[in-house]
């Protein structure tokens, strides 16, 4: 097993992680948390391309890096967004439900598809 | 099909720059109202939306008289390592859709987000402004891009521009309805990018166009389709996965709520079909695309029917949007497998007509809708009694908007319906036929049931929660008029539509 292989499986375990924990957390922040694993498992995925991309004489494709630092920069203004609306919905509503009213899916919270 | 990746790969068209401009007019006037702020940015938000309806405009003449996709590559870096900008049919014709939108949607808001006399710079207005024309820029750049990275970085750019005009009141029921909308839209956003990085680690670039020559049938291109079209299933709130929109609309207001569901919503749709017909060459999985069918046609199902139960107006026409959404999806049946069949073009050309006309009639309906809200203050459908009386041109363009949803003559609804249900007999495929039509039914109830509560005398004299303003009436009459003009497209396969995607539709239109 090549070291691009074992990240690669590292990352598919992220991936798998990060996707449990933002469907069944009903805390919005982690579910934050386990969309930045996510997101995390993804780029490694990518890093695992670029190793495996490589040409001759290359450590990496650098392709798929620039895709990663794109990425972690989308990521992080995402994260940033959630969080800023998790603060305000704390400080407007002094709770984080995600269902304030009743009267929507009472299991959604749970839930996300 | 050679043709055009030659004129994409040997790089710009003629009047490749209104390429460039359909993107930076939007995204030149979201830096320029930001930057000048206060009343600056709604008369920068009205500049930006003329210009952009000419270049729209005049990319769409382009494409339907030279019958050839425009492109444009961005600094002469050609593919695979360049990103080009193209423009087939349906880019152009949704380019002017958007424009339209948009444009209506900035004369409707302009009585709601005003800034007032006294105040210098209000959060709210400033707020909606910069984010309408981000919105704008976005969606533009997803009909125009070729490269599917630059496609996530648009799709991202949607998300992040929608998300905060869905919380734009303040309220708690808005935020956590932006919050869910946030967390489902990231979710799709990161398994889009799962397959993006799939498909460039198997074939080593990301242009539409390298990617349509290169890509062979093997597993690495299914799981990367499907994790892409999954995660593009959760932003265009497709059933099952539809659960952040009704909420997201119940609590936003009403010119976002129309942005948000005749627009935004398609924007992910738009990529789906981008990556189903123009990355993949054919054949394509006639499994894969008749799961998306029974999700459409559940969805058509389901949200008909839940939206007949509600009380709220806004919930209602929010889970119709659910249900219109559905018969987006049955195109895909319709026309994979049945490529060299001349009911394919039939097909396509419903589905699209459909996205259309959905997009003005919903538009029109939210529209109509937030003005009932605010003028009796509440939009509970069993005390909607006189409303008639007091808004007319409200209620017509709702019964117009209505009329195009249940699919009656004359209205761009009828058109669309009646060609996917032609593609669908004939192609032997009568059981989307069934969806389609049970789904008009329901539809009419839920119309009727409005229109009737509408129309029926108040149970004590009404008196308007504000003062009426006739000319904020008429944008939604306007949306819903152009609805109803799409009605008179003729009951063919339109070639505007087909333009730069001749491998996907073979044989004569019938």
């Amino acid at each position: 097993m090549t070291s691009a292989t074992l990240f690669g499986l590292c990352g598919a375990a992220l991936i798998g992680l990060g996707l449990f924990g933002l469907l069944t957390d009903p805390h919005p922040l982690r579910k934050i948390l386990g969309f930045n694993l996510l997101g995390g498992g993804v780029f490694l995925v990518f890093g695992v391309v670029a190793r495996r991309g490589a040409a001759a004489g290359f450590y990496g494709d650098p392709v798929p890096q620039a895709l990663v630092i794109t990425g972690i920069v989308v990521a992080f203004s995402a994260t940033a967004l959630a969080v800023a609306l998790v603060l305000r919905l704390y400080q407007v509503s002094g709770d984080l439900s995600l269902t304030p009213q009743s009267s929507e899916q009472p299991h959604s919270d749970g839930a996300e598809g | 099909m050679i043709a055009d990746a030659a004129s994409s790969l040997s790089g710009t068209s003629a009047r490749g720059y209104l390429l460039v401009l359909a993107i930076v007019v939007p995204v030149g006037g979201v830096l320029i109202a930001a930057a000048l702020g206060r009343r600056n940015a709604e008369r920068t938000a009205f500049a930006a939306i003329a210009v952009g309806l000419v270049v729209g405009i005049a990319i769409l003449s382009d494409v339907s008289t030279t019958s050839r996709p425009l492109a444009y590559v961005l600094g002469n870096w050609a593919a695979p390592l360049g990103i080009t900008l193209r423009a087939d049919g349906i880019s152009a014709v949704m380019l002017v859709t958007t424009a339209l939108i948009i444009a209506a949607t900035a004369f409707y808001a302009r009585t709601n987000f005003a800034t007032p006399r006294d105040v210098i710079e209000a959060r709210a207005p400033y707020v909606f402004w910069v984010l309408l024309l981000a919105v704008w820029g976005a969606l533009n750049t997803v009909f125009l891009g070729s490269d599917l990275f630059n496609l996530y970085v648009a799709l991202e750019l949607l998300t992040f521009a929608a998300v905060p005009l869905v919380s734009l009141s303040g309220r708690a029921d808005a935020i956590a309805a932006a919050l869910r909308y946030l967390l489902f839209a990231l979710a799709g956003s990161v398994f889009y990018l799962l397959g993006v990085g799939l498909l460039y680690g198997a074939y080593g670039t990301l242009d539409i166009v390298l990617l349509h020559q290169r890509v062979q049938p093997e597993p690495a291109v299914w799981l990367a389709v499907a994790l892409m079209t999954v995660g593009l299933l959760a932003k265009t709130a497709l059933f099952p996965l539809h659960f952040w929109l009704p909420p997201a609309h119940a609590g936003a207001p009403p010119a976002a709520s129309a942005i948000l569901s005749a627009l935004v919503v398609k924007g992910s749709f738009f990529l789906i079909i981008r990556i189903w017909f123009d990355v993949l060459p054919g054949p394509r999985s006639l499994a894969a695309a008749q799961v998306l069918g029974v999700m459409g046609a559940a969805a058509i199902l389901a949200g008909s029917i839940v939206a007949f139960r509600q009380v709220r107006l806004k919930l209602l026409i929010a889970y119709s949007t659910v249900a219109q959404i559905g018969y987006l999806f049955l195109l895909f049946p319709l026309v994979v497998g049945f490529e060299n069949s001349p009911w394919s073009a039939t097909a396509w050309t419903g589905g699209w007509v459909q996205l259309v006309s959905h997009a003005f009639a919903k538009a029109a309906m939210f529209m109509a809708a937030g003005l009932i809200a605010q003028t009796l203050g509440h939009d509970r459908i069993g005390d909607l009694g006189g409303i008639a009386r007091m808004l007319p041109l409200t209620v017509l363009a709702f019964a117009i908007s209505g009329i195009s949803l249940m699919g009656v003559p004359p209205s761009g609804g009828f058109v669309a319906k009646w060609l996917m249900l032609t593609a669908s007999v004939e192609e032997g495929q009568w059981w989307w036929a069934v969806a389609v039509v049970v789904g008009g039914l329901i539809a009419g109830a839920y119309v009727i049931r409005v229109m009737t509560r509408m129309l029926s005398p108040p149970s004590e004299p009404l008196t308007p929660a504000v003062s009426i303003n006739r000319w904020q009436e008429a944008v939604p009459l306007s949306l819903a008029v152009g609805a109803m003009l799409l009605g008179f497209l003729p009951l063919r396969p339109l070639e505007l539509l087909q333009i730069g995607l001749p491998h996907l539709l073979g044989g004569v239109s019938p």
